[in-house]
């Protein structure tokens, strides 16, 4: 398992690589950040000394190699609108997103799970039904107006949960999380919600489509024979065959929770990397796009790790090895 | 004995909690726009600068109407041609219980314009001035030439201690340890996306503000903030979306507040190019560029309804523009009216200047930059259309447009024909869109850096320099008048409307609207 992680982690390298060269020309071509960043009373003189600061004067192969050099310190470039280390930027962030995120997971792995089971089991139940329609709901309506929907209900009519922002945080281990107050957890619902509705759906049909196939096959019928009971039968042999997939998908489900979850936080004002990503795609905030993509693209890599590292715990019968071709 | 101690805590503690709620005065205020750094003199943008008001006090500040009012100076004026002398208040303190003196004012606008990765630096309003202390309350300003707008150029710069202040760093700043000012309100904490919360300093010179406790929430998605309102999450918003105003206004819990802005929107034209790149003739074969023609450019502004822009697409908040800033402020022309709407006008003097069949044009404008700007390029394409004109209009982000409206054409010209723009005047007074959108682009002398449209005229420029160079008021007031209608009468722009900014808070409270768009918290009053 060792040489088959780090092969991964090499294979990563590459990609992370090749991403840097896209993602750095690729941002180049938009725009000018200049005019985005100085006063609109600059005259000429200031709007070159501003150029030459940035070092946009320089060509940009040269741009990129001054980016690589720096890259390989760990320096991904200085935001040109906060000054600041684009990557101390984004991890300064990433709590928030990550709280979010999780928060999203839980309620689809503890909401869509046993709904998608109960849906399953007993497809012809009136509850089932309105389980399947809500799921469909929950597919096809657009976030941005989910968002709102959710505020205008549970914030402005109700008055129960706060509208916007993040709560009051804690300091654990030096991160800074919201998930352990009560402020802080009346925030992270409306958010969480929102982002968590098109996993939960996913989580509901996939369990449901798992359980009605594994329902009907041998096994099922032979244990029901050999008289285990009802529990056992779905609780362990149903259910280890069809979370291989709810696994996989919830895995990548996960990635894109943490790295596009831009809509959510720029409505709810979440102060996380996506509304920094955002906030730094409309100025053209170059370097933080750039390291941004970067971060993500590791960090997918690694999420695809641990599903196939989740995998061979749940079935013995994948070997975590490369199949050489 | 245990017990008792107890119950006196439990009575002194809820004792305490009683008197802070019978004295705190707490303001949640939601913003559009958030400031990047708290350090005052990192970047020069509207939404740092309205939060630097807060913490540091300016020598001079610009009052609701940017009108020029002393603050850490008790008077400025020249005492020859090339200084300006600046008397100081006495008995000033900063947060920290340091003194406020010259000192502080020499070490401010050293630091301003060299601030280590400033995006936007201070420096366009220092250059070509030295500050010299004549003693603990006085400080000279010297210039090279004769230079008018000291007052204006001053009150841009916040004032930072010389004790922590001028050696601190950005991160300092925002970490709250040089914020030190002698301002209504000190630092209490930022948290970047999140809030800033700042607290009354209770030993402020000048009138203290009435809220004890402020908190700004950055939120910048427009319904999402009008429901942090409507939800009561926060008691003020800035920037309320048009299309919330009506059904705003007839909430009986709120109140808006409207202000019209220094920010006029008005038209470039393309006056440097026999062959522009965005018209063609109709079919779309080669022509000469109509927009050289100045009876062309006429018709156009006739054939604009500035009503129809302000009634129906700014849904009546706007005002219609008839020069580059509008009344009230210094500068400006008593005899120019928005031009009337003139279809028929139009069309006859298109028709005597040759184009009475039209041409085809490209209109372009941002989508995000100002209030409603692609709705209205759009009207503006309508119009044309109905004049003969063959417009068609293309919008995109401002971090696209601008760029390209600057730079994308040939050579770095440049690149549109006809396009949408605003202006906001920082300095309050009309020299500032003169100097930049009117006069001739001039690398050399620094002048017409937003001249996108190239349109030069020798006379305008001389009179805009003279101006520049004239420190009697009510002389410059009459060359810069001068110079204004010069532009106008000229057609080098068409100006359409001055865009007003709304503010909503719930009932009790108000805004004074200010016309620099800021928001502070020391203009929120009780009804």
């Amino acid at each position: 398992m060792t040489v088959f992680v780090i092969r991964r982690l090499m294979q990563a390298a590459v990609v992370v690589f090749v991403m840097s060269i896209i993602v750095f020309f690729g941002v180049n071509v938009i725009g000018d950040p200049v005019y985005m960043l100085v006063s609109p009373d600059a005259d000429q003189a200031d709007i070159q000394a501003a150029i030459e600061r940035l070092g946009l004067d320089r060509p940009i192969y040269e741009q990129y190699f001054r980016f690589l050099d720096g890259a390989r310190q760990g320096d991904l470039g200085k935001s040109f609108i906060f000054g600041e280390p684009a990557l101390q930027l984004i991890l300064h962030h990433m709590p928030a997103t990550l709280e979010l995120a999780f928060t999203a997971l839980f309620l689809a792995v503890f909401l869509g799970i046993p709904l998608g089971l109960y849906a399953g089991l007993f497809p012809d139940r009136a509850a089932s039904k309105a389980v399947m329609a809500g799921s469909i709901l929950g597919f096809s309506l657009p976030t941005f107006w989910v968002g709102l929907m959710l505020i205008m209900l549970f914030a402005v009519l109700l008055g129960w949960l706060p509208s916007t922002g993040r709560g009051d945080t804690v300091n654990v281990l030096g991160f800074e999380t919201s998930l352990l107050t009560l402020d802080g957890l009346s925030h992270v619902m409306l958010p969480a919600l929102n982002l968590a509705l098109l996993k939960i759906s996913l989580a509901i049909r996939l369990t449901r489509a798992g359980v009605r196939e594994a329902m009907g096959q041998d096994y099922v019928k032979f244990a029901r024979a050999k008289g285990i009971s009802t529990r056992r039968i779905i609780g362990v042999h149903v259910m280890k065959n069809i979370m291989i997939p709810v696994v996989t998908v919830m895995g990548l489900e996960f990635g894109s929770l943490v790295a596009f979850s831009v809509v959510t936080e720029s409505i709810f004002a979440w102060p996380g990397m996506g509304k920094l990503l955002i906030d730094a795609i409309l100025q053209l905030d170059r370097p933080i796009v750039v390291a941004y993509l970067m971060i993500i693209v590791l960090f997918f890599v690694v999420i695809n790790l641990i599903v196939d590292i989740i995998y061979s715990i749940l079935d013995p019968r994948v070997r975590l090895q490369d199949k050489t071709s | 004995m245990k017990l008792k101690d107890t119950i006196l805590g439990v009575a002194a503690l809820s004792a305490m909690m009683a008197a802070s709620t019978a004295s705190a005065e707490k303001i949640t205020i939601g913003l559009s726009a958030e400031p990047t750094s708290l350090d005052p003199h990192f970047h020069n943008l509207g939404p740092n600068n309205a939060m630097s008001v807060h913490i540091f006090d300016r020598l001079i500040q610009q009052d609701e109407k940017q009108r020029l009012t002393p603050k850490l100076a008790l008077s400025w004026k020249p005492v020859d041609d090339l200084t300006w002398e600046f008397k100081l208040r006495q008995g000033i303190k900063f947060h920290d219980g340091t003194d406020f003196n010259a000192d502080d004012v020499v070490c401010t606008f050293k630091r301003a314009p060299d601030v280590p990765n400033s995006p936007a630096s201070f420096g366009t309003y220092i250059k070509g001035k030295t500050v010299v202390k004549i003693d603990d309350y006085t400080v000279h300003f010297k210039t090279a030439t004769p230079y008018p707008l000291m007052g204006n150029d001053v009150s841009t710069i916040p004032i930072i201690s010389d004790s922590v202040g001028c050696g601190g760093t950005t991160a300092e700043f925002n970490a709250g340890k040089a914020a030190i000012g002698t301002g209504p309100f000190k630092f209490v904490s930022y948290r970047p996306g999140e809030s800033i919360v700042m607290t009354r300093n209770e030993e402020y010179w000048d009138k203290k503000p009435i809220w004890s406790e402020v908190e700004f929430r950055p939120i910048k998605s427009g319904p999402s903030r009008v429901a942090a309102l409507l939800a009561g999450d926060v008691d003020m918003i800035s920037g309320v979306p048009t299309t919330d105003i009506e059904t705003l206004s007839k909430n009986s819990d709120l109140q808006l507040s409207q202000g019209v802005s220094n920010r006029v929107i008005y038209l470039h034209m393309d006056q440097f190019r026999e062959d522009s790149p965005h018209i063609r003739a109709i079919g779309g074969g080669k022509i000469k560029n109509p927009l050289l023609d100045i009876r062309v450019r006429k018709a156009i502004s006739m054939a604009i309804s500035r009503d129809a822009i302000v009634d129906r697409v700014m849904e009546g908040v706007a005002i219609k523009a008839g020069q580059l800033l509008p009344d009230g402020f210094f500068g400006i022309s008593s005899k120019l009216k928005p031009v009337e709407y003139d279809p028929k006008g139009a069309k006859a003097l298109l028709t005597e200047a040759g184009y009475g069949d039209g041409f085809e044009m490209t209109i372009h404008g941002p989508n995000d930059r100002y209030i409603n700007d692609a709705k209205i390029a759009e009207a503006i394409g309508q119009m044309l259309n109905r004049v003969g004109i063959k417009a068609s209009v293309e919008t995109m982000p401002r971090s696209v447009y601008f760029s390209r409206a600057s730079k994308g054409g040939e050579g770095g010209s440049p690149e549109f024909s006809f396009f949408l723009v605003g202006w906001g005047a920082g300095s309050g007074e009309s020299s500032s869109p003169l100097k930049s959108l009117v006069h001739t682009y001039d690398k050399s002398k620094g002048f017409g850096a937003a001249n996108r449209g190239r349109h030069s005229d020798a006379a305008i420029d001389a009179t805009i320099e003279e101006a520049l160079r004239t420190v009697d008021d009510a002389k410059r007031q009459e060359l810069l008048a001068k110079a204004t209608e010069m532009a106008i009468e000229g057609l080098a722009v068409i100006p359409t409307h001055f865009q007003v900014n709304t503010w909503a808070a719930k009932k009790g409270i108000r805004y004074i609207a200010r016309t620099d768009e800021y928001t502070l918290a020391t203009g929120v009053v009780k009804d």
